[in-house]
């Protein structure tokens, strides 16, 4: 960094830091480590006694089937809504690129479901796909499937999976719609002239130009699917039927709340904030490489 | 030509087909918000509004959603707008103080705190929800809008960039003021602010809408319904093996919950596309 300009005061700027501080030390810093505490410990559901136990707890959370099983049901669920919101959202950015009239009007319309909550965009696609009165829950009786996702699992997740990526399309979408934007047309205009037709532009020119944004994408719709469809799955399912639809997050929240083991729940928390910080820092990675060479 | 011409129409076709996907289902709460009971409960539902708009509205606003819920609707529209201003004001207020320390100030420990900020970019509230919840026990900020609040507004991602536009800002600048006599106080305010202005306004959109659609947190930190915000009220409103529920009260409720944010962000199309393009990268 380039040594700048800046103003000879003591005491000022750590007044100016102290209101961020303290918010981030009460609740950032003081509650993550008492989770990794917590982890080390096991307590019963009354918070009377607690001892130490070092790594057990998990060891417990790692060899049980019910993890395991959210682990998969994790997996499954992001990766479903990852790349199906991602291709949706490329497919109508590259058709929005080839239009010229109404290009604003479908934009606005297209980022509608970035204002809506997660939780609401589920309760939208139980009310129109519910087996009770959802009207569209209808055709799909009429061609011999019994719908029910409230009983069955699998159409369970699917509900989700169409929840969580209808709501994610529209940020994709921008995302997108500015990638291809920044892509040079002389690239473009050089390969037509060349006889190129559009399709092939489209995988040798477009596709490998939009890696960053994609490999961006993929990486904040990984953490989108892990922990903002809190609310689309305890709206939609809440986690059932049976388990099948509890994903790591969920577990964590019913571990810690619902059946109250709370060295489980801090041991689960602990290898989720892993999972975040190992996703952080590729992230981190891609963007330091981005500035070094373009 | 021709090729090109069935190309767009092509591309208009699919883009309306995207459209239709991405619209229905608001629109079709909206068609289901304007029918009585009887008509959402012996599908399939019309596709054009129903006559019951007037007395739908009037009957949830005015009385409905507080008989199930016993909570008003006004109620949870003023909580979830409290939420959602205070959290996107608050987060902007102490990222840019923080942001505005760290780039134009040199002071011991500047990097240590700008790192313990930057770290928190990993600890999203859904990874430390026990721990948080006790320590709102602890400091009794249970059924509080600073429970609801406080934990949210601190971020890392308003700070960097904040930081990442104040390092654009010419050096010249800064030496310019303070030759004319501008304290620190004066250079914030008559030149920093104003040159923010576009990044708070898309930063602006973006926390709103953060606020306003946040559901694990108010859902642990709210018991009594007077604290509730509309989405954790609309939740609660709803059962589907309650045949008492009611349906035409819940769709204007969650009509009412999705109808300031698409506000929001269509009016401030401009600031929050720019805004949230930019401020990922």
């Amino acid at each position: 960094m380039t040594p700048r300009a800046t103003f000879p005061h003591k005491i000022l700027p750590y007044l100016l830091v102290a209101p961020q501080l303290a918010i981030t030390l009460v609740f950032f810093y003081w509650p993550a480590s008492q989770a990794v505490k917590q982890s080390l410990f096991r307590e019963d559901p009354f918070g009377l006694h607690s001892k130490f136990v070092g790594l057990a707890n998990f060891k417990h959370v790692l060899s049980q089937p019910n993890y395991i099983n959210s682990l998969e049901v994790t997996v499954i669920f992001s990766v479903f809504t990852a790349v199906i919101s991602m291709a949706v959202a490329l497919l109508l950015a590259v058709m929005a690129e080839k239009v010229i009239f109404g290009r604003a009007f479908y934009r606005t319309l297209m980022i509608w479901p970035y204002a809506v909550a997660p939780a609401i965009a589920g309760m939208l696609w139980l009310f129109m796909f519910n087996p009770y009165f959802g009207t569209l829950a209808l055709p799909l009786r009429w061609t011999g499937i019994s719908w029910d996702p409230l009983l069955n699992s699998g159409q369970a997740m699917v509900l989700l999976i169409a929840a969580a990526s209808w709501k994610q399309v529209s940020y994709n979408f921008l995302f997108f719609v500015a990638g291809l934007q920044s892509i040079p047309k002389s690239l473009l205009e050089a390969s037509a002239i060349d006889g190129a037709g559009e399709t092939r532009r489209f995988w040798t020119i477009t596709f490998p130009l939009l890696a960053p944004t994609s490999f961006f994408l993929l990486v904040v719709n990984t953490v989108y699917a892990l922990f903002d469809t809190f609310g689309i799955i305890d709206a939609v399912t809440g986690g059932g039927p049976g388990r099948a639809t509890e994903t790591l997050v969920y577990k964590v929240y019913k571990d810690g709340f619902v059946n109250l083991i709370l060295g489980d729940s801090a041991a689960e928390s602990v290898i989720l904030m892993a999972i975040v910080i190992a996703l952080t820092a590729i992230q981190f990675r891609y963007i330091e490489r981005k500035v070094h060479y373009g | 030509m021709t090729s090109s011409i069935t190309n767009r129409i092509v591309a208009h076709a699919l883009l309306i087909l995207g459209i239709v996907i991405v619209a229905f289902p608001i629109y079709y709460v909206f068609v289901a918000s304007t029918h009585s009971l009887k008509e959402i409960l012996t599908p399939p539902l019309p596709l054009i509004p129903g006559s019951q708009f007037l007395h739908n509205y009037y009957e949830a606003i005015f009385g409905g959603v507080q008989k199930i819920g016993g909570v008003s609707a006004a109620r949870l529209l003023y909580n979830t707008t409290v939420v959602g201003l205070c959290v996107a004001v608050g987060k902007i207020a102490i990222s840019i103080l923080s942001a505005y320390a760290i780039v134009f100030f040199r002071f011991p420990f500047r990097m240590t705190f700008f790192w313990m900020i930057f770290i928190t970019l990993m600890l999203p509230v859904e990874v430390r929800i026990l721990p948080t919840y006790k320590v709102m026990v602890q400091l009794h900020l249970i059924d509080t809008f600073g429970g609801l609040i406080l934990p949210l507004i601190a971020s890392a991602t308003a700070t960097l960039l904040f930081r990442q536009f104040f390092m654009t800002i010419p050096a010249e600048l800064v030496e310019a003021a303070r030759v004319d006599g501008a304290g620190p106080w004066r250079f914030f305010f008559d030149i920093l602010l104003p040159l923010s202005k576009t990044n708070i306004a898309a930063l602006f959109v973006i926390l709103f809408i953060y606020g306003w659609t946040q559901y694990l947190w108010p859902l642990l930190v709210t018991n009594s319904n007077d604290m509730n915000t509309i989405i954790i009220g609309l939740k609660k409103m709803i059962s589907f093996a309650d045949a008492d529920t009611q349906w035409h009260l819940v769709m204007v409720t969650c009509i009412l919950a999705i109808l300031p944010p698409i506000l929001v962000v269509v009016l401030m199309q401009r600031w929050f596309v720019k805004g949230l393009v930019e401020s990922e990268k």
